[in-house]
């Protein structure tokens, strides 16, 4: 991890000075961005599993997609296309969407000049930060000249950024030919249902053609075309995800119909995301009070599809004009004004030689594991507990409880430990001193744990964890996640064999429904 | 008669902008406007304005009753 830090500072360039790039490292976190909202969800699983090679091949870097990637690499997105073509009853346009990966329209917009700096600015700092996503504000398809200005611009000066794109579908069959020119390797499309009955519960309407369509014939019209872009991206060899919202008595059973139908069309990851919703993001749904899932109902769904294909549960919903790695925002170092200001020097070389140690680092974690793994050969049990895990990234356990804005969990049983989601909380510990209501809260978010671990911990909180049932677990600071995981499920079962504890099932877990973005 | 947006409820999503068959939609101070000199009503183009289908506000792109009805030239 030192070495990650000198070599950091040597690849700083001119946009930030050392402290920052230190900094960065500091707060290295993995994949994904800021989010807010408490989740359980996706994650493919950590290796290539039954995925074919070419697409093995092409997830295992990206943060979104690969679980594992997503501890090492980042990925932005800029906003750059504000406009939609389509009304759902989760969205209001003029917040930032917790379902989706989108920022209000009131957000920072970017031009495709000013979004390209930032993408240099930002990757030329952070460099793990590989993959670039169009998502929002709007439809990215709904705006096409901006976003394909936006590609054409960073595929000029930065090749080696991968370029992803999430699209309601919509219009995505008069955009294949033009993705597939941009060589975009990744397309996600929000697909809610494939039965219009049900989808027109969920969209109002859509505007196609230059008509506004309504109720069921909308809805029937959106399926069409999702499936059918799904299809032709499919067969052009352009890797396409699945996102879907689970909305309970809505469309909760219907998605494991979405999953058979997206799956036999070739996505080759579905991400059942849960439903926010709350009163105060002025959504139809939130007005409605209709409900999200808990984590226990979003959990089950994820498994029933599982068979099928791969799922993705580390997905963080991120905000799509968020900057960083796993659940860090840093967009504030980036603003407009700061971005146009700096100058940009964008060193390709020192980018290769930084995400090569990081290679090496992924190469050492999983060696780790998998030696630990041996120790479970020959145990017998039916025991499948979670655990939440505190990490900064790098697969580590390296973060203090108090300083945790997330937690990842892990599905532990005599099979290993499978990453199964993560849940946002509100950070217990502000300024060094814990505040018992948000301790609650973080109690309420991984109530379906049996242990939690940490880097550190004070005694406070950890009398009321273990008063909660939580074991608190500080004696793996700032080892591998896994392999420690392993080993205290070990002496886990152990104890249980010998009779010195007794194994309960634990309760479900509430999915934080918070506003999106807190102060960062 | 022309038609105008709210600009209280304009949410500056852009979207109505390209919809507009005669350009009279553009960007002012944040939110978006409509030049009532250049609406049309969109008729003689579609069949119901386009501005108002797309925007994700309801109520946002109205009938402007200061203007007289368009009328299509003879
Ligand atoms: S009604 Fe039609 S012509 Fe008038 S501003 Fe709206 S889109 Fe343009
Ligand atoms: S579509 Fe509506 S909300 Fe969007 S810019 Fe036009 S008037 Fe404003």
């Amino acid at each position: 991890m030192h070495a990650l830090a000198q070599h950091e500072g040597a690849s700083a360039g001119s946009v930030a000075n050392v402290s920052e790039v230190m900094q960065a490292i500091a707060e290295h976190k993995g994949c994904g961005t800021s989010g807010g909202s408490g989740k359980a969800s996706c994650g493919s699983a950590a290796g290539q599993g039954d995925l074919p090679t070419e697409i093995w091949e092409k997830v295992k870097n990206h943060p979104c997609y690969s679980e594992e990637a997503h501890h090492h690499y980042a990925r932005m997105h800029v906003a750059v296309a504000p406009a939609c073509n389509i009304q759902c009853n989760y969205c209001n346009r003029k917040y930032d969407c917790a379902n989706e990966s989108r920022p209000g329209v009131v957000s920072e917009k970017l031009t495709p000049e000013q979004a390209a700096k930032k993408v240099l600015a930002v990757a030329s700092t952070i460099p793990q930060m590989t993959v670039l996503g169009i998502a929002g504000p709007g439809d990215p398809l709904a705006n096409p000249e901006k976003t394909f200005k936006t590609f054409e611009l960073i595929s000029k000066t930065a090749p080696d950024i991968k370029l992803c794109l999430s699209t309601n579908g919509l219009t995505l069959p008069d955009h294949v030919d033009t993705i597939a020119g941009f060589n975009v390797d990744h397309v996600t499309i929000t697909i809610n249902m494939v039965d219009p009955e049900i989808g027109a519960k969920i969209y109002p309407w859509v505007f196609w053609k230059h008509k506004r369509y309504t109720g069921v014939e909308a809805a029937k019209l959106l399926t069409d075309r999702q499936l059918l872009g799904l299809e032709m991206l499919t067969e052009r060899g352009i890797l396409c995800k699945v996102n879907s919202v689970m909305i309970p008595g809505i469309n909760d059973k219907h998605l494991v119909e979405v999953n058979k139908a997206v799956k036999s069309r070739g996505a080759f990851l579905h991400n059942i995301m849960p439903l926010i919703s709350a009163p105060e993001h002025g959504t139809v749904f939130g007005l409605t009070g209709q409900r999200g899932p808990t984590a226990q109902e979003l959990k089950a769904l994820q498994d029933s599809c599982e068979g099928e294909m791969n799922m993705m549960r580390h997905c963080r919903q991120c905000r799509a004009d968020a900057v960083g790695l796993l659940g860090e925002d840093r967009s504030a170092e980036f603003t407009t004004d700061k971005i146009m200001a700096m100058e940009v020097n964008y060193d390709l070389d020192s980018r290769k030689a930084y995400q090569a140690m990081v290679e090496e680092e992924r190469v050492a974690k999983v060696a780790a594991k998998q030696e630990e793994l041996t120790t479970l050969a020959g145990e017998q049990s039916d025991i499948k507990l979670l655990v939440a895990v505190a990490t900064k990234g790098s697969g580590l356990i390296n973060e203090h409880f108090g300083h945790a804005k997330e937690f990842q969990v892990y599905e532990l049983s005599t099979a290993g430990a499978k990453f199964v989601g993560h849940r946002r909380v509100d950070l217990y510990c502000q300024g060094g001193y814990g505040d018992e209501d948000s301790l609650e809260t973080v109690i309420r978010a991984i109530n379906d744990c049996h242990a939690v671990f940490v880097a550190k911990i004070g005694g406070c909180p950890k009398g009321d964890l273990q008063k909660a049932g939580i074991d608190p677990v500080d004696q793996y600071a700032h080892e591998f996640i896994e392999k420690s995981a392993i080993a205290w499920f070990k002496a886990y079962l152990d104890k249980v064999n010998s009779g010195e504890i007794e194994h309960v099932e634990r309760g479900d877990a509430e999915i934080r429904q918070g506003a999106l973005i807190t102060a960062a | 008669m022309a038609l105008k947006i709210i600009a209280s409820q304009c949410t500056s999503c852009s979207a109505c902008e390209p919809e507009c068959p005669n350009v009279a939609i553009r960007e002012k101070n944040g939110t978006f406007i409509i030049d009532p000199k250049k609406c049309t009503e969109c008729i003689g183009h579609f069949d119901a304005p386009q501005c108002t289908a797309v925007c994700p506000v309801d109520d946002t792109c109205v009938i402007d009753t200061s203007y007289p009805r368009y009328q299509a030239p003879a």
